[in-house]
């Protein structure tokens, strides 16, 4: 989100203290917590609230995998704090760096889960397999997806960070980011919870 | 250089306009352009909408008889003019959709909200014009894919606006499997649409205020238009979700709905239901906040407890997220869940009844004056309590188990989101139009246009209550094919020739408009003497709204004041010194 795209005005009535692309992205934030909320609703109410038994997610799904694209995942928000810090505290060389590693972090996670994908759908899972099958592709599909776009926008973050675009404290565009990525990787733990150790 | 000096540059920037046509026009980010690009697109749906329904109200006035120019319709829709069962389902759907998601929540919210919330609150745009920009063009084919499922293999979407499952899941059941994913696509691109919308309306209002605007010195108008964007914000994600589990079962054969493969039907309902509540009401608030405005400009008065009316727009919205269920008291959910859902609803009658008694309250020895926007305004008040009495009848779960799914429903809904928003937004277009397009409309016009549009909407809607307490059923194709429906089948046609002379009323509209738009007197900075800030900007507003950010010394209903020779002051212009009291 560059600058010239959103407005501000001077001395305006006092607001939330929040300058307004934090403000914007929590409030787009507020919506997505809703959309995870009707997917992962739907699982619980179609898998505790029915009768049937349910599949031991351990026979379908490889956990230690999954586990370990987790740690990566958590690892890449640690990254993205230390990319914000550095912004904060005008390091530039730290900035770069720390970005980079969120993207390959994040880029990493979407690898590893396209890579169970084609592993689950060659050994016959789909996502018509069931309402096992279909609430697994649907909700982590949604979580990849959410994923992406937050690599992409954080690939785009590098490449002004190597123009120089956050110098002199201009760490905006960096926190409003960052909040999206620990929004998401908050979604995944939940998501790997609930879909994959129950 | 100075703050000051980069500011009134900036700003010089800003009022210098040498967009080429097309980033001024065409992909603007500009809200006022943004905002009249969504008045076109959503009164183009409205039309749609009304032209579908007159197909509609053909077929149950004169069942299995040809319509006019019986050969231009396609044989698949009507051969030699006689509307096919199949068809007619198809008809009730998109009507019903047309009307919810592209043309009334689009005029209140697209038009309205993009249009007024800078103008009123002294900014210069919204937080994210950019953002606002593609708010619009996902309506483009959001739209496009919607009207496109009238020309793929098994015609449009036919499992009714609610798109209930399994009827909506399972393509065989309806036959229209192309037409049902276009549904589902469309309307997944008009909640991007309008999330993109709603976080831009509620950074705005909470960041972009003008100095002294404070909360409570916010027009009622602004304060719905607010709490509608949370409520938008929140609720069309869960639309989204429940449409993408839809689509794949549909498309990828999962099986979220389905029963065969483990599914829970209900559970449409209940997602359906749990962002369709809200949405009623962000299909009203605005309305009602327009309405405040107009009635409060048309009498002469502050608005009657303009703290309660705040109050009362957060209750109707807080309260509406519990009451989903009384969409379902016939769905088969557990009953006693029934008795919660009535009880929560009927709360909602208490701010409902302080809205309306304060709009009374208001014009209440005003010195009214009886301008088109202030007899839409009037008109949108009583349609309103009509809709909301009925709406109590329908809450208490005896009355429903009697009344549902009837056209007492169909009554219902149309006494609201027509009778209700509709005239609201006729209002608020006569009332805003001079301020848009710098042009006034005609005053005789719109009169004739509403007078006729009310008498003719009464005539259609009203005899559907009692079509609905003979136990004439909603979405039926035929009426004539029952025994006991035949006795009722003149109602049936007293209903479409009066619902034919509606549409008609609407031409003096649609003549007034595009006539005014080229042809209509000059408007004036203020021809209405209202208070709101857009009245302090010229006809219309440059880019950038303001010359200078606009200071703000008190709310917006300052009318009649006794100590002062002329009858409104704008909000940016300081209260009169209190004058010494004589003994």
């Amino acid at each position: 989100m560059s600058h010239a795209a959103t407005h501000t005005i001077e001395h305006a009535e006092e607001g939330l203290g929040v300058y307004t692309q934090k403000l914007g992205m929590w409030v787009f934030l507020c919506s997505e917590v809703m959309f995870f909320t009707a997917l992962i609703g739907s699982y619980i109410i179609l898998r505790w609230g029915s009768a049937e038994s349910w599949p031991v997610p351990a026979e379908t799904l490889n956990i230690p995998v999954t586990a370990l694209n987790t740690f990566i995942l958590i690892c890449s928000s640690v990254s993205m704090v230390k990319a914000y810090a550095a912004a904060v505290h005008d390091d530039q060389r730290g900035l770069k760096r720390w970005l980079l590693t969120t993207v390959l972090g994040g880029a990493t996670f979407v690898g590893v889960q396209a890579y169970e994908y084609i592993h689950l759908i060659g050994k016959g899972f789909l996502p018509s397999s069931g309402l096992f099958g279909s609430t697994f592709y649907t909700m982590t599909g949604f979580h990849g997806f959410h994923v992406t776009c937050g690599v992409i926008s954080m690939a785009y973050c590098t490449l002004r960070a190597f123009r120089g675009k956050y110098a002199g404290g201009n760490f905006h565009g960096i926190e409003t980011v960052g909040l999206y990525w620990h929004f998401v990787d908050l979604v995944w733990i939940i998501l790997f919870t609930i879909v994959y150790l129950f | 250089m100075t703050t000051a000096g980069v500011a009134a540059e900036h700003l010089e920037h800003a009022l210098h306009d040498d967009r080429p046509f097309i980033r001024k026009y065409v992909f603007s980010t500009d809200h006022k352009i943004i905002g009249i690009q969504f008045l076109f697109l959503s009164l183009f749906f409205l039309l749609v909408g009304g032209v579908l329904a007159m197909v509609i109200r053909w077929q149950l006035g004169f069942p299995g008889k040809a319509m006019p120019l019986p050969g231009a319709w396609p044989s698949t829709m009507a051969p030699d003019g006689v509307v096919l069962p199949e068809f007619y389902t198809a008809l009730v759907t998109m009507h019903g959709t047309f009307m919810v998601f592209f043309a009334i929540m689009p005029l209140l919210v697209g038009v309205f909200a993009n249009y007024l919330i800078p103008l009123k609150i002294g900014a210069p745009d919204m937080a994210f014009p950019r953002l606002n920009m593609w708010s619009f063009w996902l309506m483009i084919p959001a739209g496009a894919l919607m009207v496109a499922g009238f020309f793929v293999e098994g015609g449009a979407a036919s499992s009714g606006w609610t798109g209930y499952a399994p009827l909506s899941a399972n393509p065989e059941y309806t036959g229209a499997t192309y037409g049902q994913q276009l549904w589902c696509l469309s309307l997944i691109v008009f909640a991007l649409s309008s999330l993109l919308g709603s976080v831009n309306y509620i950074t705005t209002v909470v960041n972009l205020r003008a100095p002294g605007m404070t909360w409570f010195r916010l027009p009622l108008s602004i304060w719905a238009l607010f709490i509608t964007a949370i409520l938008a914000l929140l609720a069309v994600p869960i639309l989204a979700g429940a449409l993408i589990m839809l689509l794949f079962d549909v498309v990828l054969h999962t099986n979220f709905f389905l029963p065969a493969g483990g599914g829970q039907p209900l559970m449409w309902q209940h997602l359906f239901w749990f962002f369709g509540h809200p949405e009623v009401y962000i299909l009203i608030l605005p309305a009602m906040g327009i309405a405040s405005d107009l009635i409060a400009n048309g009498s002469r008065k502050p608005i009657f407890g303009y703290h309660s009316m705040v109050y009362a727009i957060c209750g109707i919205a807080f309260l509406g997220w519990v009451v989903w269920g009384h969409h379902m008291f016939q769905s088969g959910m557990n009953p006693r869940l029934g008795t919660t859902f009535m009880v929560s609803t009927m709360f909602i009658a208490v701010p409902s009844a302080i809205k309306v008694f304060n709009w009374m309250g208001t014009m209440w020895r005003g010195n009214i004056h009886f301008t088109t926007p202030m007899l839409n305004g009037i008109a949108f008040v009583a349609m309103f309590t009509i809709g909301g009495l009925s709406g109590i009848f329908m809450a208490a779960t005896p009355a429903d188990m009697y009344i549902h799914d009837t056209y007492y429903i169909v009554a219902h809904i149309h006494y609201v989101l027509f009778g209700g928003s509709l005239f609201a937004i006729f209002g608020g277009i006569y009332f805003w139009f001079p301020k848009m397009f710098g042009k006034m409309m005609s005053e005789r016009l719109g009169k004739i246009h509403f007078a006729l549009t009310f008498v003719a909407y009464n005539l259609t809607f009203f005899p559907m209550h009692i079509l609905g307490i003979g136990g004439h059923m909603r979405r039926i194709y035929d009426p004539s094919q029952y025994e006991f429906l035949r006795p009722l089948q003149p109602m049936n046609e007293f209903i479409s020739l009066s619902a034919f002379a509606l549409f008609i009323s609407q031409l003096p509209f649609i003549w007034n408009f595009f006539h005014s738009l080229f042809w209509g007197k000059k408007a004036d900075i203020n021809p209405w003497h209202d208070n709101g800030l857009e009245w302090t900007a010229p006809s219309p507003p440059p880019h950038g709204n303001f010359e200078t950010t606009p200071t703000v010394y008190h709310g917006p209903y300052e009318f009649s004041r006794p100590d002062m020779e002329q009858d409104y002051l704008p909000q940016n212009q300081p209260l009169p010194a209190p004058q010494p009291v004589a003994h």
